[in-house]
């Protein structure tokens, strides 16, 4: 087993604040990882604390199982937090150079990583003149200077206009088919589904779910039904035990799904019950359902 | 250690403010020579300050590490503003996130500190050397590199003086309110020294106030005008002898290393301590 990071029962306070409460993880080599939580969850804290940058209250966690210090971890990752830092007076190249010395790499590949964010041609202008979105796509490259064994994303695409997000995105998915892993926090959910295969959700510090994406759709799906006689359908759906909750839901009916079902099979049931249906649909909960009805649970 | 100059050498390299200020303080530091060329006529005196012996060796390691020393507070700016924005830049955080530790990060900028002193201190050397060469009355080699303490005292003051900088720059994180913060360290040790004074006698004061870190600074080098031919002869003539006493002295260069070793260390803990 290839660990990336372990995090243990991790905990941070500020004062009488704790923002991030016994939170346990494991990232192993060639997964892309979520971290989601609303704004406030302890994300940043989090990354925060295993990037060496805010001090843990109690707990523990380790880089590459633990071989190395910290410091020198890191020399072999790739992250960005919040917003992307730089020194403003320097040329994109210049803080670049400078990344390579801190993490001991060859200058050689900054060309080559400032080529693949497209920022090759901009490469002696100063920071300072920079965009929002070519500073983090600066941020980017930077990061990938040392071809990091685990790229480190806190909120990517924040404050970007919809270009930027979408050439942010285009890179994150780039590096992904390269195999490299991925931890991206964000509080965007559809960014997360469409790039990650685990995720861990946070709420108010505390760990909700920490999983793969695929078996926090535990569930077989739900179906949204509409028929001419409401209650008859009801009474039908609650009198067969495959089909869990049910609820109403304006016009529709909702009927949770306890065991695997098509929904070819739903319409053979109704329909010899005498009910005919205006109206069916058969989905799995969205990343962003099952978020919200995780995040409201508690 | 080379990676670490490496590294800050980058950084300095291209800011345009540490350059300008870097190089006024260098020409400044040479233009102690034009002090030199003063020279005026009262009446039928004609006097010239070359001729007063102030570069007269080994005198001269004295007067001018004392001027040159007054000048420590443009590269103190530099420093400060060095510290500072790497907060306001958030390019601390950065640093440490790219992999550099608490510790390598405090010490890349105490290397900083220690090559501005000495390029500083062998900039003053050869200044003096030069011009020395050119006035003083003495040029036995004996005499020329006697007093050499002061060069030495020089270099620790500075080390004191930038690692304080450095330290408050750390401590304060914006330069505007950490230069302000030295200023006003300042003027509370010339209070309490005043305080002192007027509850105990002035050789106690002047025993408790050395071990402040300003005050530790400034005993290093003691003023010289005193000490000049003419400023005696005029004090004689007065009935003043003046028996102050204008050596180096090893208490005092302790004094200003313990200093310095609290200042590095106090950046490197409130480092550690704080949340970036």
């Amino acid at each position: 087993m290839n660990t990336i990071l372990y995090i243990n029962n991790l905990t941070k306070k500020f004062g009488s604040l704790t923002a991030v409460d016994n939170l346990s993880f494991t990232i192993e080599k060639g997964n892309v990882y979520g971290i989601l939580g609303p704004n406030g969850s302890g994300k940043s804290t989090t990354l925060g604390i295993v990037l060496n940058v805010v001090n843990k209250t109690s707990g523990d966690f380790q880089w590459f199982n633990g071989n190395t210090s910290t410091h020198d971890a890191l020399k072999k990752v790739g992250a960005i937090i919040e917003r992307p830092n730089f020194y403003p007076y320097m040329t994109a190249f210049q803080n670049l150079q400078l990344v390579c010395k801190i993490k001991e790499v060859s200058e050689e590949k900054i060309s080559e990583k400032l080529q693949l964010v497209g920022l090759l041609d901009r490469k002696d202008s100063k920071f300072s003149t920079f965009s929002l979105g070519m500073k983090q796509r600066l941020a980017i490259a930077s990061a990938l200077l040392n071809d990091p064994e685990i790229l480190i994303l806190d909120e990517p695409t924040n404050g970007l206009d919809p270009q930027g997000i979408h050439q942010i995105r285009e890179i994150i998915r780039k590096i992904a088919s390269l195999g490299t892993t991925i931890l991206l926090a964000s509080h965007l959910l559809d960014e997360v589904e469409k790039v990650c295969s685990h995720v861990v959700i946070l709420r108010k510090g505390v760990s909700l779910y920490s999983g793969s994406v695929d078996a926090m759709n535990a569930s077989h799906g739900f179906l949204t039904m509409q028929s001419n006689s409401m209650d008859a359908l009801e009474q039908a759906l609650e009198g067969n035990s495959k089909f869990g909750n049910i609820k109403r839901d304006g016009e529709y009916l909702i009927a949770y799904l306890n065991q695997p079902m098509d929904a070819a099979e739903v319409n053979r049931f109704l329909f010899e019950k005498g009910i005919t249906l205006s109206h069916l649909v058969k989905r799995k909960e969205s990343l962003e359902e099952q978020f919200l009805e995780l995040t409201k649970q508690k | 250690m080379g990676r670490l100059l490496a590294i800050e050498f980058q950084k300095i390299r291209y800011s345009r403010a540490a350059k300008v200020i870097s190089i006024i303080y260098f020409i400044l530091i040479a233009f102690i020579a034009l002090m030199a060329s003063i020279e005026f006529d009262i009446g039928d005196i004609h006097f010239r300050l070359a001729d007063q012996g102030i570069f007269n060796f080994p005198f001269i390691w004295h007067f001018n590490t004392y001027i040159a020393a007054i000048l420590k507070f443009f590269l103190a700016v530099v420093i400060v503003s060095m510290m500072s924005n790497e907060y306001s830049y958030r390019t601390l955080k950065q640093n440490l996130i790219d992999g550099l530790s608490k510790k390598e990060f405090v010490l890349s900028k105490f290397v900083i500190v220690l090559l501005f002193s000495a390029i500083s201190t062998l900039f003053i050397f050869v200044v003096s050397l030069l011009l020395g060469l050119s006035f003083s009355d003495y040029n036995e080699m004996g005499i020329v590199f006697s007093n050499m303490e002061f060069i030495l005292a020089y270099f620790i003051k500075l080390v004191g003086f930038f690692s304080f900088c450095l330290f408050v720059g750390v401590l304060v994180k914006r330069s505007a309110f950490a230069l302000g913060f030295l200023f006003v360290w300042f003027i509370a040790e010339k209070i309490l020294w005043g305080i002192l004074e007027y509850r105990l006698l002035r050789e106690q004061a002047d025993s408790v106030m050395q071990f402040f870190p300003l005050e530790a600074m400034s005993n290093l080098i003691v003023e010289p005008f005193t000490r000049l031919g003419a400023i005696q002869s005029a004090a004689n003539q007065l009935g003043e002898v003046l028996t102050k006493s204008y050596d180096v002295t090893i208490f005092n260069i302790l004094i200003v290393l313990v200093w310095t070793a609290i200042f590095i260390y106090g950046s490197y803990a409130i480092l550690k301590k704080r949340d970036l």
